[in-house]
């Protein structure tokens, strides 16, 4: 019986400190913290009598995030090693459960309405930084609307948009440093504008023009900027994230006060370099910061056709990295979160995972139109009722901090500047032809130096089979 | 094995260092001091000398700590520390990309695949690539398992697809591959010609431990991704007095080893050994045959070629891989552009079989000599 209570003690502190620097939380209001389970309810889940022993682990398993329930018949003096280190020993054959019978909970900090939860933990947010990062918030939406359309009226080939996931990509872009390295997945272009990427600079690369830091090379949002440590995005899914590892682990041996952040969907945790990433990350003990973005939705696959495992949070254990379920619509929330994990991967140079739930409001891209595979009423109840820029915008006007003359003057000038952005960046240079030829390798080959005379004297003898506009 | 050992020398004679032939050599001058060393030893020294001169490098991969299955990585561990020199877990398409992220940073990877066999996984990581990173990979079957994943996606288009504002020229990435007697499906494997169809990176594959040296580090120096596959099959069997110092063998230019008239020959790695035996047997028939090596895949030094087939009026490319879609086409359709009003004869490829690499089998569906030999004369005598 003694031997229970001082396992729940030890299970309370390490979920204490799993929360979180308790140095900088706001507190809990009473003054020692809740036992996760009492004796009681340990001893009347787990000892039951062995007519029943067969049945009753998966129900046993239950009221903490543990994956393994201990067991009364587990002789803690009679430990066997094995080239991992020792493991207790025990003659009740049992299996660990598919499932918890409870789900991870997921940390918030503000309801619905926008007020913050009684007793909750979460680290402080000024004026200043709350205000920013709705106005950030705010501009991306606006963004994303404008080219949208700038796409459905045939000025850019390709868009897609953040929308419903604004408080993932602001909040955790708040609360990193700027010499933490981004590797993003695609949904993500929030990181780079509150990093202070412009709204030209972006539309540079949806026009592909002259400006293009990335010189016309690919389609619209693959955005990158060294100088944002922004890695330049890439379409394949999940190959960031055993770069990231390498990355942490570079900056890790360049003792830099800095970590990798790198982002990924609920379907991009079906790839195999999720599990390459995650793994390295904690073997070469890399500060790199996984964030899952778990929209609900792969294009037309929802994620009941994805995983059958509770969320992406659950498999952080499996790899021996550290995890938390977030709601992704609480700016606050992902805010403190974020800030935890990096300082966490930061000081002691681990991995963290961090699973957002959210909902992609959005279609996947402009190739997609997802009431073919969703119900329009679905997109509509989390577009209006769980929508997280007027949830964060709620507390943040609660706070004094924000009028309707503010928002329709940030609205006004941001859609303003937008559309002059557009018009200037389609209006802008093309691209020369040689940038075709550019950096394949460092220097231009020999048989890339003859294609591009051959290609140049074709497009002189033939022009009209070619576009305008790209100088020779 | 005895048998298919009887084929070669104990020690194997290296080709372009044997009596009577004109080696022009583009290494060491000869007051070097000089050691004699088998491949994976040069390769070896290679990997000291680039760890040693650039702090920032790295050569990891799987069981490189304790030295590597096939010793290439002896002593690294120990002498630069366990932070530089490191294990990896079971992934090769983990291990590209993390290559990849380090060298992103700016750092020098050398990743060791442990069979090209096995390097297809981190095929996609490749072709985003970073700086060359090397990887030990120990086999170039495991290297295909690499190759979607990281290789061909990420690492070899990671400086053009962002505009040259990131690069992983500092990766390189090492697998042995090529036949070795009883390989079977998934340790002979030569996936050479996947790799050469990938711009961005860059295919590099020494005949021995001389070349070897000079040109790994030339690999690991390149400010390109450079996949470098290292001929298992003479890990041991080929010896060559091999200069202690630092040198580099440039990239993207073919060797003649040998000097001849009536044909030209191309080849790389161990075949080359092969192709001068048969080289050796046509000059008692009359035959002159100018011999190649090609050294680098891609980008290919098309002018020494064109030069020799442009004076001989004949080629010959022999290589392991299977025949079709082989490097051997790629080389064949460049000549008859460059060439064809010289050929006195069709380009003769003599190469592996189309299918998978077959374990009791071996024997037959080798290149050897005496089909070599006979191509060389059907071709001169066409």
């Amino acid at each position: 019986m003694a031997m229970w209570f001082a396992r729940s003690r030890n299970l309370v502190s390490s979920l204490r400190q799993n929360l979180g620097l308790s140095a900088i939380l706001i507190k809990r209001n009473h003054s020692s913290p809740r036992p996760v389970f009492t004796n009681y309810e340990l001893s009347s889940k787990v000892f039951l009598d062995p007519s029943t022993s067969f049945r009753h682990e998966s129900t046993a398993v239950e009221s903490q995030p543990d994956l393994v329930q201990q067991s009364d018949h587990e002789d803690d003096a009679q430990e066997l090693d094995f080239p991992g280190g020792k493991v207790g020993y025990t003659s009740e054959m049992k299996f660990i459960p598919e499932s918890s019978s409870r789900r991870i909970p997921c940390y918030r900090v503000l309801n619905e309405h926008g007020k913050i939860i009684s007793d909750s933990d979460f680290i402080p947010v000024s004026e200043k930084l709350a205000v920013r990062m709705y106005e950030q918030m705010a501009t991306l939406q606006v963004m994303d609307h404008i080219f949208y359309e700038a796409q459905r009226q045939g000025r850019i080939s390709f868009y897609l948009t953040s929308v419903g996931e604004e408080a993932i990509n602001i909040a955790s872009a708040a609360a990193l440093s700027p010499e933490d390295v981004v590797l993003p997945q695609y949904r993500e272009p929030g990181v780079l504008l509150w990093r202070g990427f412009t709204l030209e600079e972006f539309a540079n690369q949806c026009f592909g023009n002259k400006a293009d830091y990335g010189k016309g090379r690919q389609m619209p949002i693959h955005y990158g900027s060294n100088q944002h440590n922004y890695f330049t995005v890439s379409s394949p899914i999940a190959t960031q994230l055993p770069q990231a590892a390498g990355v942490g682990y570079a900056l890790k041996m360049e003792k830099k006060n800095a970590c990798a952040v790198t982002f990924i969907g609920d379907g991009g945790t079906s790839e195999g370099d999720f599990h390459a990433g995650l793994n390295f990350a904690a073997v070469m003990e890399a500060p790199v910061v996984f964030i899952c973005r778990n929209n609900g939705w792969a294009i037309s696959t929802h994620i009941s056709e994805q995983f059958r495992s509770d969320g992406i949070v659950v498999k952080g254990q499996a790899y021996g990295i550290r995890s938390i379920r977030v709601d992704g619509n609480d700016a606050l929330a992902v805010y403190s979160a974020v800030r935890s994990a990096r300082e966490m991967a930061v000081t002691e140079q681990r991995p963290v995972l961090i699973e957002a739930m959210t909902y992609r409001v959005g279609h996947h891209s402009t190739s997609d139109d997802s009431t073919k595979y969703r119900e329009a009423d679905e997109i509509q109840y989390w577009k209006m009722s769980r929508n997280p820029v007027n949830r964060f915008k709620k507390w943040v006007q609660d706070n004094g901090w924000w009028s309707e003359e503010d928002e329709s003057k940030l609205r006004s000038s941001t859609r303003k500047q937008l559309l002059q952005a557009i018009q200037a960046a389609e209006k802008w240079e093309k691209q020369p032809l040689t940038e075709l030829f550019n950096d394949v390798y460092d220097v231009k080959t020999k048989n890339l130096e003859e294609q591009e005379v051959g290609l140049k004297a074709l497009v002189e003898k033939q022009p009209q089979d070619y576009p305008t506009g790209f100088h020779i | 094995m005895a048998s298919l050992l009887g084929r070669f020398c104990r020690k194997l004679v290296v080709p372009g260092s044997a009596h009577g032939s004109r080696m022009i050599s583009t290494t060491a001058c000869d007051s070097e001091a000089v050691k004699s060393l088998n491949l994976y030893s040069a390769i070896n020294q290679a990997l000291h000398i680039a760890l040693e001169t650039d702090p920032r490098s790295y050569v990891f991969g799987e069981d490189v700590g304790f030295g590597g299955v096939f010793r290439c990585t002896t002593g690294l561990a120990e002498r630069f520390g366990k932070n530089r020199v490191f294990n990896t877990p079971l992934c090769e398409q983990g291990i590209v990309g993390f290559g990849i992220g380090l060298a992103a940073m700016g750092n020098r990877a050398v990743v060791e695949i442990q069979f090209a066999d096995y390097i297809y996984p981190a095929f996609d990581q490749v072709k985003r690539v970073f700086p060359t990173l090397e990887f030990d990979f120990s086999t170039a079957e495991f290297l295909i398992r690499g190759f979607n994943s990281q290789i061909v996606n990420e690492a070899a288009k990671f400086r053009y697809r962002s505009g040259n504002q990131f690069n992983c020229g500092g990766l390189t990435i090492r697998a042995p591959y090529g036949a070795v007697g009883h390989g079977g499906h998934y340790h002979s494997q030569s996936p050479e010609a996947f790799f050469c169809h990938v711009p961005g990176i860059k295919v590099v594959i020494p005949r021995s431990p001389r070349e070897a040296k000079g040109l790994l580090l030339s690999s690991i120096r390149d400010p390109n991704p450079v996949v470098f596959f290292e001929p298992k099959w003479l890990y041991r069997q080929a010896v060559e007095e091999v200069p202690e110092h630092d040198y580099m063998i440039p990239l993207s230019q073919a060797e003649v080893i040998r000097e001849g008239n009536d044909i030209t020959l191309v080849g790389w790695g161990a075949q080359l050994t092969v192709m001068e035996q048969a080289c050796l047997d046509a000059e008692k028939e009359g035959i002159s045959c100018e011999l190649i090596d090609l050294k680098t895949l891609l980008p290919w030094d098309k002018e020494t070629v064109e030069a020799s087939v442009k004076k001989t009026g004949r080629l010959l490319i022999s290589h392991e891989a299977p025949v079709t879609g082989g490097f051997g086409a790629e080389i064949s359709a460049t000549i008859l552009e460059r060439c064809f009003l010289k050929l006195e004869a069709p380009v003769s490829r003599v190469c592996g079989l189309d299918t998978p690499f077959p374990l009791v089998f071996e024997p037959f569906y080798m290149p050897t000599k005496n089909k070599i030999l006979d191509a060389i004369k059907s071709t001169v005598n066409y």
